[in-house]
């Protein structure tokens, strides 16, 4: 999942859907100031009631799990299952960058991942949209209209990446039913 | 199912063109971390405009000045001056005392990059009134990176964000004196590299060297596997006099490492370890 300005609100209504025995991993990516030292993912942490871990590199990735990508980092998933970390420049003036998680969460897992784009004012996210539903993945996109700031998933839905528009309750709803069908 | 997609393929063809470049130059990407590179490698496909990896290995294979565009996409030398401030302020309070104890200690800054790291640190040793007891290696596998590391000079927008975290690293002097500024570029002051030697090391092939009292290595470690993680951290351990310390970006730990057994943590946040007697 990715969000920018507004996102956290919507991370927060998916999440209380989501409950302790979640059956996917959930990474999220939210746009921070480069200064941030943990602030989000200690909010995401009392919001939630998955664990939350604020990613630190190869670490492995658990089911029921949320992983925050820290502020200053990109945070990549490895085929091996774990989480990288890089500090390469910004992409879309935004590092972590919302497309360098999608990108790498569709080669590594192809068809398994579903790509969330939540609320934001830039065009992150659009390409990694792109990616994952190249490899056959499922994206949605926060319904403008339910978004704080529309551009992000605006952006998404005019580039044609976007399988499902969905407010952010219906998000946490559908993403519930993915994992209680993942149990099955 | 029939041919298969390209993300299945993608990591085989990775695969033949690290060891491609391995096999004929000696560089070996073989152990870096494979999202980073795998995303890279797509970076150099759109700027050249080949189809495939495929494509380009025979290409690559025979053409050096196309092998060094491609190394220059995989060690790619972001920095910044006084990343992390805080991680500073503890080498100042916490670190450097432990310095002052040897009338002469070495450092060594393992991936510098473009220097930005080495000369923060100077500045930090120069207020402490220990610079000159030091002997400063800088190393980096990239010779374009050390040139300019060497050169130490930088855009001079990036001046204003240096001197706030150079503030908030607890800087005692005004940070427009370790500088001299002209039309847009900012030149480090000759006095913060008299002790500082810039030189060729890479951590995937090169040996230890010897008696170091602190290394630095920030934010290199994230781009190799687990595999190469233990070998540079075992470059480090053997370089280390013991009682030498380590400083590690903030998100790379030692826990889970070959060598974790070998340090104590004097700063878990800052990264910073002590490396202890045991063996
Ligand atoms: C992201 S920069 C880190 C710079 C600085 N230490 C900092 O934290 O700001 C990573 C550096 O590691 C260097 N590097 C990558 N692989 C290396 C290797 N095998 N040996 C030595 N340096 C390497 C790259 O050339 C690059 O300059």
């Amino acid at each position: 999942m990715g969000g920018s300005a507004g996102g956290v609100g919507a991370l927060d209504v998916i999440l209380s859907a989501l409950s302790r025995d979640f059956a996917l991993p959930v990474l999220a990516v939210q746009h921070l100031h480069p200064s941030d030292d943990g602030s989000f993912a200690r909010h995401m942490a009392d919001a939630a009631r998955l664990p939350v871990v604020e990613a630190c590199d190869k670490e492995r990735i658990e089911r029921g799990c949320l992983y925050t990508a820290p502020a200053n980092y990109h945070m990549l998933v490895e085929r091996d299952g774990t989480i990288s970390l890089s500090v390469d420049e910004p992409v879309n003036w935004s590092r972590p960058s919302i497309d360098v998680l999608f990108d790498s969460a569709a080669l590594a897992w192809g068809e398994g991942v579903v790509a969330v784009i939540l609320s934001g004012a830039n065009a992150d996210g659009v390409e990694g949209m792109r990616s994952v539903k190249a490899a056959g993945g499922f994206t949605i996109a926060q319904d403008p209209a339910d978004a704080e700031s529309r551009v992000m998933p605006q952006a998404a839905i005019d580039a044609g990446v976007v399988d499902e528009v969905l407010s952010a309750k219906e998000i946490g709803q559908l993403l519930a039913e993915f994992g209680a069908i993942e149990k099955l | 199912m029939g041919t298969m997609g390209e993300a299945e393929v993608e990591p085989t063809e990775t695969d033949l063109l690290l060891e491609a470049v391995f096999q004929r130059y000696g560089y070996d990407y073989r152990s870096y971390a494979r999202a980073s590179i795998e995303r890279r490698t797509r970076q150099f496909l759109s700027a050249t405009g080949y189809a495939s990896v495929s494509e380009m290995i025979p290409e690559v294979l025979h053409d050096k000045e196309l092998l060094a565009r491609l190394t220059r996409y995989f060690s790619i030398p972001v920095t910044e001056m006084f990343r992390d401030p805080s991680v500073y302020r503890v080498v100042r309070e916490e670190v450097v005392p432990l310095l002052r104890t040897w009338p002469h200690f070495k450092i060594w800054h393992a991936g510098c990059a473009t220097g930005e790291e080495v000369y923060s640190l100077a500045i930090v040793l120069k207020e402490e009134g220990v610079y000159d007891r030091a002997t400063i290696y800088a190393t980096d596998c990239s010779d374009e990176a050390l040139e300019r590391a060497r050169e130490g000079v930088y855009e001079v927008g990036k001046m204003k964000e240096a001197t706030q975290k150079y503030q908030q690293a607890g800087g005692k002097a005004s940070f427009s004196e370790y500088y001299h500024a002209c039309c847009d570029a900012a030149a480090m002051d000759g006095s913060l590299k008299e002790r500082i030697t810039f030189a060729n090391h890479n951590l995937a092939v090169d040996e230890a060297f010897g008696e170091m009292h602190l290394v630095f290595c920030r934010n290199v470690l994230i781009y190799f596997n687990r595999e190469l993680q233990n070998r540079a951290l075992g470059l480090f351990t053997e370089s280390l006099v013991h009682g030498g310390f380590l400083c590690l970006g903030t998100k790379e730990d030692i826990r889970f490492t070959d060598v974790s057994n070998r340090y104590e943590a004097v700063d878990r946040r800052a990264r910073i370890y002590k490396k202890n007697g045991a063996s």
